[in-house]
């Protein structure tokens, strides 16, 4: 009966989480829309100003994220399992990972700056065009926002590690939590997944 | 049964209200919060109606006008019609209608609470502050570049506000899937339920792309990202597709709700089943979906693609459809049936025939060619406050007289609640049948200067206002009194199906003792009168 | 372990997918390689979708749930295409 009762918890809990990730698309779409826009009206300037960008850079970070979403996907069969130190071991690994994503992701903005690709560290004159310019708003703003659910999901894996690891979540009975902070973390894995080829990768 | 303690009697400190769980309580903050809302964004209504009583400019300067009719939409659209029947009586009902004991997750329910409040105290602070005055719309360039009011704070008081409403409709989505009692089908769902299923998805879909078009808002006037700006390889059309994504589905969120309320009103008014019960749920979903493929109609004279305008003008067309089968279905469940003049019946009339002048205008501003004419003009006015004022705000009343008995247990004065529905309905067209016309002479939208032969038509539309703010304040008086002086309701005062009418009025704290058990269709007309059933009929 | 090999099969095949497109960024130019990119983008998230977000043990009903944006996205995206593409 007690199984039966979570399982009923777990597909509640998980159909608001995949609402929720339903408005996060959605929240993203407004800046893919963008994105059709500006390759629509400008095409040959989106061009120039995407082949500028350092796409070696956002291929790492790719691999990056896809690892650490293996890293997720593994602590959550874990918890599945009851195994806790498997969970905290992926759980960590996804969140190391994730910084390592912000880390090279400031890099790559350092590397932008100087070359005066950065909108918001570079005077509006020094861009080949104005839809160049405005190509590369874009880019600051879709990333930047995408980091910032990174770093909110970050502290989501940090937080739940800790509290598995102080047995704050018994598993298996826990592993649903597991699983929604592992959705959302997939998803911010799938947005820029379609970021990359969007923003890098125009040709 | 009746000795448990009901949910108004379970704590009264202020704490118990403030950090409950409990939907219907929740319920009542947002009553009281929504009404506030409503009387600021009708106190701005009113300095807007006594402005245009002369041709001249003589209450306010234009700044001041623009600010006001700003103030209005925004506190309008955002703090009223859009949480009004969702988060009031969507809060209370659905997990009552559906048989559960509350919603999915409640401490998400008191948190969309918080965070709609706190969007509030931002409007707040721009009335504060000055005002704003780009219109509800924020349309760019005017928004991003030209206006001087506050315009970031307006734009960070809507996007808070719309994660109150995103959390709301995944909370109800999830609720009706997950939490309905056993034998509660999907054919056996209130309507209202159906309804409101049908917003929460459009809440959900909808809402972030306003968010995120807010942000790029605020991001050129802070930053100077000319998205919007030609100047800067931006295209301030786009602004108005990703507004308008939003909230032209907006309409729907405010309208389909108040379809729900009336198709539970006609039921019970006329005791019979409603006709076409299939159609009428299936109604609710096709408009929320069509919803989302008319926006352009917005943007007829813009400057879009023709052959866009073309496909937008066909679909806005298309949801007639839908609209109609409501309508005919009331119409064909009210025949023959044993019809009781209660104030809820007459809000629920009067709805029906001003959404019904509503929807036939939004036919005509449909038409490509006809728009060109009568587009931004009060025309255009009138017709959508014939669905949002005549349409959402009368079966917001209908829904808050009917539901009233159960919510707080006490009866209300029936004779009043009749005349304040005829006084509403008669104020209703006194202020906007005259808009009609006047938009179709030629009066645009938002000016306040006009030419001395409309002043006729502008001190008519006044003089309905003073009388629908009257009767608009009029069910505050007596419902007010009812609390203290009115008679204890009966748990089915009005002789209803579902299972809301099954529990004491007020209901208990955790609403069924136990969990009830479905077995036949609902509205299951004529009912067996029971013991309290036929209850003070007066 | 059998829990394990899809996952990391996954995560292979997912890190095989990134090189084509990389790839393909550097040989093909205008529609075609937005054709590819998006294509690309896709499988990798329907990868990401089916096996670690695991549609594929779901129901139907989660599988709208998860997957309603992306139609809904495309009615945004199909809309502003049309637009402009015929303005």
């Amino acid at each position: 009966m007690a199984d039966v009762a979570e399982a009923r918890r777990r597909d509640t809990t998980l159909m608001g989480m995949y609402l929720f990730l339903a408005s996060e698309i959605m929240l993203f779409g407004g800046l893919f829309a963008v994105a059709l826009a500006l390759r629509l009206l400008h095409p040959q300037d989106v061009v120039a100003a995407s082949r500028r960008l350092h796409y070696g850079v956002g291929a790492a970070n790719t691999v990056v994220l896809l690892t650490s979403s293996l890293a997720v996907a593994l602590a959550v069969a874990a918890a599945e399992m009851g195994k806790a130190k498997g969970t905290v071991a992926g759980l960590l690994a996804a969140a190391g990972l994730g910084v390592g994503f912000l880390a090279l992701k400031a890099v790559e903005y350092g590397m932008e700056i100087r070359e005066r690709l950065l909108p918001a560290f570079t005077p509006a004159d020094a861009f080949e065009s104005p839809a160049a310019h405005l190509f590369l708003d874009l880019y600051l703003i879709a990333t930047a926002l995408h980091a910032v659910h990174v770093t909110v999901g970050v502290g989501l894996l940090a937080g739940l590690a800790w509290r598995v690891r102080r047995s704050g979540l018994p598993l298996p009975r826990g592993a649903t939590g597991v699983e929604v902070v592992g959705l959302y973390w997939h998803l911010v894995d799938v947005i820029w997944v379609f970021l990359y080829p969007v923003l890098y990768l125009v040709r | 049964m009746t000795d448990e303690v009901s949910y108004l009697e379970h704590g009264h400190s202020l704490k118990s209200w403030l950090l409950t769980t409990d939907h219907k309580r929740i319920a009542i903050l947002y009553f009281l919060s929504i009404t506030f809302f409503f009387f600021v964004g009708g106190a701005a209504a009113a300095l807007i109606r006594i402005d245009l009583l002369t041709p001249e400019a003589d209450l306010m300067s234009n700044e001041g006008y623009n600010r006001a009719f700003t103030l209005h939409g925004v506190i309008m659209v955002w703090f009223f019609l859009i949480p009004s029947i969702p988060n009031t009586f969507g809060n209370f009902l659905v997990p009552l209608m559906i048989g559960a004991r509350d919603l999915a997750f409640p401490r998400l329910n008191l948190l969309s609470w918080y965070i709609y409040m706190l969007g509030g105290l931002f409007t707040l602070a721009v009335l504060v502050l000055g005002g704003v005055d780009t219109g509800w719309t924020f349309y760019t360039p005017l928004s991003s570049m030209f206006a001087n009011g506050n315009v970031i704070l307006a734009a960070t008081a809507i996007f808070v506000v719309g994660f109150s409403s995103i959390l709301t409709g995944l909370n109800f989505i999830v609720t009706v899937h997950r939490l309905r009692c056993p034998g509660m089908t999907w054919g056996r769902l209130p309507l209202f339920v159906w309804s409101i299923y049908a917003t929460s998805l459009i809440l959900v879909l909808a809402t972030p792309v306003l968010s995120i078009t807010l942000v790029l808002i605020a991001a050129e006037r802070l930053f100077g990202v000319g998205v919007f700006n030609p100047a800067l390889g931006g295209d301030p059309l786009l602004y108005q597709h990703l507004f308008w994504f939003y909230s032209h589905p907006a309409v729907y969120i405010m309208v389909l709700p108040a379809l729900g309320v009336i198709s539970e009103l006609v039921s019970t008014a006329a005791r019979k089943p409603v006709f076409g019960y299939r159609f009428v749920a299936g109604s609710s979903i096709a408009i929320a979906i069509i919803g989302f493929l008319v926006w352009g109609h917005h943007m007829f004279v813009a400057g879009q693609s023709m052959y866009a305008s073309a496909v937008f003008s066909f679909l806005s067309l298309a949801v007639a459809v839908p609209s109609g089968i409501k309508v005919y279905n009331w119409t064909a469940t009210l025949y023959k049936g044993h019809i009781a003049l209660d104030p809820p019946f007459l809000f629920a009339m009067s709805f029906i025939g001003l959404f019904v002048v509503g929807g036939m205008t939004g036919l005509i501003l449909a038409m490509l060619a006809v728009d060109v004419h009568v587009h931004d003009t009060y025309f255009v006015i009138a017709h959508f406050h014939y669905i949002m004022v005549g349409g959402t705000v009368s079966a917001y009343f209908g829904a808050l007289h009917y539901w009233w008995p159960k919510m707080m247990g006490r009866w209300l004065p029936l004779v009043w609640g009749r005349l304040s529905a005829i006084f509403i309905f008669l104020g209703f067209n006194l202020t906007f049948f005259p808009q009609f016309i006047l938009g179709y002479l030629g009066m645009p939208r938002r000016y306040h200067v006009y030419p001395a032969e409309f002043q006729t038509l502008h001190v008519l539309s006044s003089a309905g206002a003073s009388v629908l703010g009257l009767a608009y304040l009029l069910p505050f008086t007596y419902l007010l009194y009812s609390l203290r002086h009115g008679e204890k309701a009966p748990p089915n005062p009005w002789g209803a199906t579902g299972l809301e009418w099954t529990v004491p009025s007020p209901p208990p704290q955790h609403n069924f003792h136990e969990l009830p058990t479905v077995d036949g269709p609902p509205y299951q007309y004529p009912m067996e009168m029971g013991n309290e059933g036929e209850a003070a009929h007066g | 372990m059998k829990a394990i090999a899809p996952l990391i099969g996954t995560w292979a095949a997912l890190l095989a997918l990134l090189g084509l497109t990389v790839g393909a960024s550097l040989v093909l130019t205008g529609t075609p390689s937005l054709v590819a990119s998006l294509g690309i983008a896709a499988a990798k998230a329907a990868l990401i979708a089916w096996v670690y977000m695991r549609l594929r043990r779901e129901g139907g009903l989660m599988r709208i749930m998860a997957l309603g944006a992306a139609f809904w996205l495309l009615i945004l995206l199909g809309y502003l295409a049309l637009d402009y593409l015929t303005r």
